[in-house]
């Protein structure tokens, strides 16, 4: 009895949340793909009518708007917070006095949620009150930073306020990462007399692919939820131009009674992340099997 | 003693019997939360309750009602919809093709409201024939709100065409004036260029291309022209409108920053509520134009089970309509009742001039509703349409690449 209970209590004690997830996030997959295949406008219906869904998306100027600020706030965000991050981390890994207070300082942003950021940056970029006033107002009158209210620029002010929320974190990553190189071979590299630049480049960054990869996928997917913050910095606007896919599909299932064209664009949305994730649990499954 | 005790029990078993068959229930969805607007609702709920009524408050504040939406979505599934939803224009059809909506024809036969209401928002609350919805309100939205002080320091008359307003708005530029205060939000665009739409398409044309969606007017040249005005006014807007709320619009005309303002009579509120006269420290006129672009906020009554509710939902509408509610709600909240019969003798100059271009342009046919608040089409529809306009304000597109894309969107959108 006692054998087959400690056989079988750890399935027992996993089925629960097996079967909830099951349900919750494969089973609510397939009801959003089937629904995507659908004519539904206000509530959902279920008679399939092919593709017809996915050709209005491709044809809405606003969803490739949304699909090129993914793209560029994707690109710039992971790559500016991760360049900024690992700068910082290298910083704080030179041993020098007040670290753990200078961490702290960085990682503070990421205890923020989206929503504050957003609204703060909101304030700090708006040319009526916020940095080019405070410029201006010390007399330096050709001042501009209006990034926030010119439609060509505005997604790269979502990208400054996302990197700096975002950065403290990926340091905190690549800080760990850091530490945990074998300090024997930096000291035995310091002995030979080799520049602690080519250390760093041939040595220890070499050695800390596993944390740049973590900090790509979480970086990522970020990146593809993103939602709250353009909500709170500029609310898509001015006019659509900071749409991403997340908001895009929210106003069309909550605002505009259009399920069907919100469920393909979810399920183009869940393509993307998968082209991103799959190829990283293919090589993490490899490893584990060689 | 016996006689007391025989009549607190006789008491007991009356308000036992009126528990058992309770009166007139009502679960009401709406997103009047704040401040002026709940306290528009509560007058119902006080006049439900006086009338011996249980009302069961349901709002649900947050997106514009977008929230509330979603509530009544879940609610809906699972078939347990509330009696009435704060619902309005198309909306209402929509959920009647669902067939989720109730019959309320022999209250509004037995009150009259065909008599009393414009024909072409009492269409509104009709499904199929029959009714299914009450109306609450009328929001006007082609206004033309002025600073006066601005206006007569300018030696300015408010505008009564296009030509004339882009006149003074050149004057006020040279002057050193923000002519026109905007907030850039979609639906703050879409309201200008509906209100523009209507001045220079005309009744009609407003009607083929916003109710009917028909292609040819919306590709039409005088829509291109719409476009070319839209583009106008961009330049009569400050820099800084991005994302500005429309309240901080109307403050700006308030303190002498703008002259201007195109907004529904909800504007009128906060002119109000600063304390301001209309006529002396803001005026209100029908924005250039002939016709009258309404945006009426109603409760839809959904399909309930059992007399109880039933009753409540035969009561409330019944109280909707009603002189009364009718009169001290839309004193609270602005706008003017959506039956013709009220006393309007407490109502500002601005509501007088409201109601009566109501009934004249119902006669004439140009009361028409606003597209820019869900009264013309459906949310997929206007908001494809929203899209364009928005896209066309926010950056330097070509008029007439505009009104291509116009065409595709509603295309696609259907």
């Amino acid at each position: 009895m006692t054998a087959w209970l400690e056989r079988h209590i750890p399935k027992m004690v996993l089925a629960p949340s097996f079967v909830a997830i099951l349900i919750f996030v494969y089973g609510f997959i397939a009801w959003t793909a089937w629904i995507s295949l659908t004519r539904s406008r206000l509530l959902p219906k279920y008679e399939l009518k092919g593709l017809v869904q996915y050709e209005r998306l491709m044809a809405a100027p606003r969803w490739d708007t949304a699909m090129d600020n993914l793209l560029v706030f994707g690109a710039l965000f992971i790559g500016i917070s991760m360049l900024l991050g690992l700068m910082l981390a290298i910083l704080l890994d030179q041993r020098i006095r007040v670290e753990g207070m200078l961490r702290t300082i960085y990682l503070y942003p990421m205890a923020l949620s989206m929503i504050v950021t957003g609204t703060a940056w909101k304030w700090i970029m708006n040319p009526g009150l916020g940095l080019e006033a405070l410029v201006r107002g010390w007399g330096f009158e050709s001042f501009s930073f209006d990034w926030v209210i010119n439609p060509d620029k505005a997604i790269y002010a979502v990208v400054i306020a996302g990197v700096w929320q975002a950065s403290g974190f990926v340091m905190a990553l690549f800080l760990a990462g850091l530490r945990s190189v074998d300090g024997e071979i930096i000291k035995a590299a310091q002995v030979d007399g080799i520049p602690s630049w080519r250390i760093y480049t041939a040595i220890i960054l070499p050695s800390m692919a596993p944390i740049f990869l973590s900090a790509f996928i979480v970086l990522a997917h970020l990146a593809i939820k993103s939602f709250d913050l353009v909500i709170a910095l500029t609310g898509g606007g001015p006019g659509y131009a900071t749409d991403l896919p997340a908001t895009y599909m929210y106003a069309m299932a909550f605002s505009r009674g259009d399920i069907g064209q919100a469920a393909s664009s979810a399920m183009v949305m869940m393509g993307v992340v998968f082209a991103i994730v799959v190829p990283y649990l293919y090589s993490e499954l490899r490893a584990k099997n060689d | 003693m016996k006689k007391y005790v025989f009549a607190a029990a006789s008491t007991l078993a009356l308000a036992a019997s009126s528990i058992a068959q309770a009166g007139p229930e009502a679960e009401v969805l709406h997103w009047w939360t704040s401040g002026g607007e709940a306290k528009s609702v509560a007058v119902l709920q006080q006049e439900f309750s006086a009338n011996g009524g249980t009302w069961t408050d349901m709002p649900v504040a947050g997106g514009g009602g977008d929230a509330a939406m979603t509530a009544l979505r879940a609610r809906v599934l699972s078939g347990n919809a509330p009696t009435a939803v704060q619902l309005k224009g198309p909306a209402i059809q929509e959920w009647y093709e669902e067939g989720v909506l109730a019959d309320i024809s022999n209250v509004a036969e037995a009150e009259g409201w065909d008599k009393v209401l414009p024909a072409s928002i009492a269409a509104h609350m009709k499904c199929e024939g029959q009714w299914c919805a009450a109306p609450v309100n009328v929001h006007r939205v082609d206004w033309l709100w002025a600073n006066a002080e601005i206006l007569s320091a300018n030696g300015i008359e408010m505008p009564t065409s296009w030509d004339e307003f882009n006149a003074a708005a050149e004057k006020l530029q040279a002057a050193g004036v923000i002519p026109l205060a905007h907030g850039g939000q979609a639906w703050q665009d879409a309201t200008v260029f509906e209100v523009v739409a209507l001045g220079l398409l005309g009744a009609e044309d407003f009607h083929k291309a916003f109710v009917e969606l028909d292609p040819t007017t919306l590709g039409s040249d005088k829509m291109v022209a719409v476009f070319d005005q839209m583009r106008r006014m961009r330049g009569y807007v400050d820099s800084n409108f991005p994302g500005r709320d429309w309240n901080l619009a109307t403050s700006m005309v308030m303190n002498g920053e703008a002259a201007f303002q195109i907004m529904g009579d909800w504007a009128k509120g906060e002119f109000m509520a600063a304390g301001k006269v209309p006529g002396e420290d803001f005026l209100c006129a029908s924005a250039p134009g002939a016709g009258f672009l309404y945006n009426v906020d109603s409760f839809a009554m959904f399909d309930v089970d059992g007399a109880d509710k039933q009753d409540g939902q035969a009561l409330l509408a019944k109280l909707i309509v009603g002189q009364n509610f009718q009169k001290v709600f839309n004193l609270n909240k602005g706008s003017i009742p959506a039956r013709v019969d009220v006393a309007m003798d407490e109502f500002d100059s601005c509501a007088h001039l409201s109601a009566s271009e109501m009934t004249a342009s119902s006669e004439e046919g140009s009361l028409l509703p606003s597209y820019a608040h869900g009264m013309a089409m459906r949310g997929a529809q206007s908001g494809a349409i929203t899209d364009v306009v928005t896209a066309h304000f926010n950056s330097d597109m070509s008029s007439a690449e505009a009104v291509k894309m116009l065409t595709q969107a509603v295309a696609n959108s259907l």
